[in-house]
């Protein structure tokens, strides 16, 4: 019934139907009409489901693709080649064919690729997730208590102002390389030192919402009420600062990929046997003139997988902004 | 205006203190102690920790340890693991060597960023917008690392020329004309994969920035009394359009270290983020404690610079 009175425009029931829209129907409404955010959507979900069948196919003892077998016979072969016929038969890739070919130890790429794309979005969303804790916290707390004075007139929000400047200080990805090549280096640590290094972004965000929240009726209502304070920071204000904190880790998570695939090209990465995008360019450097398909399925992938985080990003920034959407 | 200076200036000595504290302390994050070899860290060796107490003064106390090392440096006193050498000439001479790439690349960052920006803004959902969007996004997405490596095989393969390292080896005796025109082969890549990033980012910037004044009540004004479209936008509008982006302009002398990692590392380019690289590998605390510090310094230094061009510029912040 609704749909049909949006569909004629001008008359007085489409603009009555509007205004009994909720927000989570407006919202998808404006999204929808960007069409490139709308692809980025569709392509992020296809890389999730690659993302969750690689876990399943190539993690385990005997895993449907074996992103570990070595096949010296058959090193360096372009896609869609057959085995070589030496080669065992346990040793052969699935469905007799090598879909994005060999590297130069003959290992599956496409396997390989499969188990790479687990390690890109996890440590994208877990990096992020850290970034985003940190942020909120100290954001929300340079926001709430600003006008604490600690000692001698410098206040709250100074001391974590100051610390935000620190950090945009330091040459972030130079940092991240001396953390990681001191700190003992596994996935963990990767995705705990991207996510400590990025946080900045988070905070500035919630803190600039805090302080427009906080004089706001709702808030002095609550502090009235005797509502603890933690209550009111978590409870009451951080959901109604959420949105942009939302846009900023949509847009912080291809960061993350691309550090994390820098830092395994670079050798600095998930240690090995493990593929990563990141390492499976860093095998494919060397052979660039002989194997180029080994950089170029890996490069594609965080390209896409970039691109579309980035678009839908883009898009949900548009969506939840007020003053673009469309009325 | 002088009492804005010296509080600006006031609060970037606080910072670059606390830094340098922070910068010296990273060392102190390794597993356990810095004297202990840690059994999970395969990194570590025995001859590896003898050195750093040595240079670090590691049986002093903290304080002390960070007095030492901050006039070490200052002084030239402090001395590489890897070669012995003095670090600060070390930086000093790798800085050389990616001035020019630096250069270069900022020189094509603004220069194409600013124009495309404008033209988008002006031609809003034109053709050359949508293509400039797409181009920007496209930019953006493509990882350095695997640009570098298509633009490598393109270039090699297409004119024959080669790439790595600064020059090609061995041609020092050549004719300058084939000497100058080997030199700008090996910079041109470089320099476009450290400007691709710059355009893709800062085009976006000026397209919304442009927009945004674009539609303000005073070039409508402006429109309406008659002006030339040429004289509202580009006399009217752009001074306040570009207004924000002398604050980026600070910005930009921090890349001089962490921006160029990766490409001098494919390029084996021996600049300052390379030497980086390489101190990081071969655990040269002197050097990365160091260059942490210098690319601070650097950014405080450009921030500052900035603050003072806004204020020459925007007469408001004056008063």
């Amino acid at each position: 019934m609704k749909a049909k009175m949006v569909n004629s425009p001008g008359s007085q029931p489409e603009n009555l139907s509007l205004i009994h829209q909720t927000r989570g129907q407006e919202f998808w409404r404006t999204f929808k009409r960007n069409k490139l955010a709308l692809t980025g959507m569709v392509v992020l979900g296809f890389f999730f489901l690659t993302a969750l069948t690689g876990l399943f196919l190539t993690y385990g003892r005997e895993p449907f693709f074996n992103p570990r077998t070595v096949r010296l016979a058959d090193r360096l072969r372009p896609p869609l080649s057959r085995p070589h016929r030496t080669i065992p038969e346990e040793n052969r890739p699935r469905f007799g064919i090598y879909i994005l070919g060999t590297d130069d130890l003959g290992r599956d790429v496409f396997a390989r690729m499969l188990q790479g794309a687990v390690v890109s979005l996890s440590v994208g969303f877990v990096a992020v997730g850290i970034s985003l804790f940190i942020g909120m916290i100290l954001g929300g707390i340079a926001g709430y208590f600003a006008e604490v004075k600690l000692l001698k007139g410098v206040t709250v929000d100074d001391v974590i102002a100051r610390l935000i400047d620190i950090m945009l200080c330091f040459p972030v990805f130079f940092l991240i390389l001396t953390l990681i090549a001191i700190l003992p280096g596994n996935i963990w640590m990767i995705m705990i030192v991207i996510g400590i290094t990025g946080w900045t972004g988070a905070a500035r965000f919630v803190r600039a919402e805090f302080f427009t929240l906080k004089n706001q009726d709702f808030v002095i209502a609550a502090e009235a009420l005797g509502i603890p304070r933690r209550r009111i920071i978590f409870k009451h204000m951080m959901p109604n600062a959420l949105a942009p904190v939302l846009v900023a880790a949509i847009i912080g998570i291809p960061g993350a990929i691309l550090t994390e695939a820098a830092l395994s090209f670079l050798g600095f990465g998930v240690p090995p046997p493990h593929a990563t995008w990141g390492n499976i360019l860093a095998v494919g450097r060397r052979f660039i003139f002989d194997a180029p398909w080994i950089i170029f399925s890996p490069g594609a992938a965080i390209l896409l997988t970039v691109l579309s985080f980035n678009l839908f990003g883009e898009g949900l920034r548009e969506a939840l902004n007020p003053k673009l959407r469309i009325r | 205006m002088l009492a804005f200076l010296k509080r600006s200036l006031w609060q970037r000595v606080i910072t670059l203190f606390l830094i340098s504290v922070i910068a010296f302390l990273i060392i102190h994050l390794a597993p356990g102690s810095p004297a202990e070899i840690c059994p999970l860290n395969p990194k570590f060796t025995h001859e590896d920790i003898e050195r750093l107490r040595e240079a670090l003064g590691l049986d002093k106390p903290l304080p002390v340890q960070y007095a030492l090392f901050y006039k070490r440096l200052f002084t030239g006193e402090l001395r590489s693991f890897k070669d012995g050498q003095p670090v600060l000439g070390k930086i000093w001479e790798r800085f050389l060597n990616s001035l020019p790439l630096f250069v270069v690349g900022t020189i094509l960052t603004w220069f194409l960023a600013f124009p495309l920006g404008i033209k988008a803004a002006l031609k809003r959902e034109s053709f050359f917008d949508r293509a400039t969007t797409f181009f920007a996004y496209l930019l953006i997405a493509l990882p350095a690392f695997f640009l570098a490596y298509l633009l490598i095989i393109f270039v090699v393969q297409r004119f024959d020329v080669s790439v790595m390292g600064m020059t090609t080896f061995g041609i020092e005796d050549a004719p300058w004309a084939f000497r100058w025109n080997n030199r700008l082969w090996h910079l041109l890549l470089p320099s476009i994969l450290g400007a691709a990033g710059g355009i893709a980012i800062l085009s976006r910037f000026v397209r919304s920035q442009m927009l945004e004044i674009i539609n303000q009540d005073y070039i409508r004004t402006a429109k309406a009394k008659g002006l030339p479209e040429d004289t509202v936008y580009y006399k009217h509008a752009l001074g306040n359009a570009l207004m924000p982006f002398i604050t980026m302009f600070g910005l930009v002398l921090p890349a001089l270290i962490g921006g160029s990692v990766i490409i001098e590392y494919i390029f084996a380019w021996p600049g300052m983020g390379r030497l980086g690289y390489e101190a990081i590998m071969a655990r040269d605390f002197p050097v990365i404690i160091s260059l942490n510090f210098i690319a601070a310094l650097l950014t405080l230094m450009g921030t500052f610079l900035s603050d003072i061009l806004y204020m020459l510029v925007d007469p408001r912040i004056r008063l």
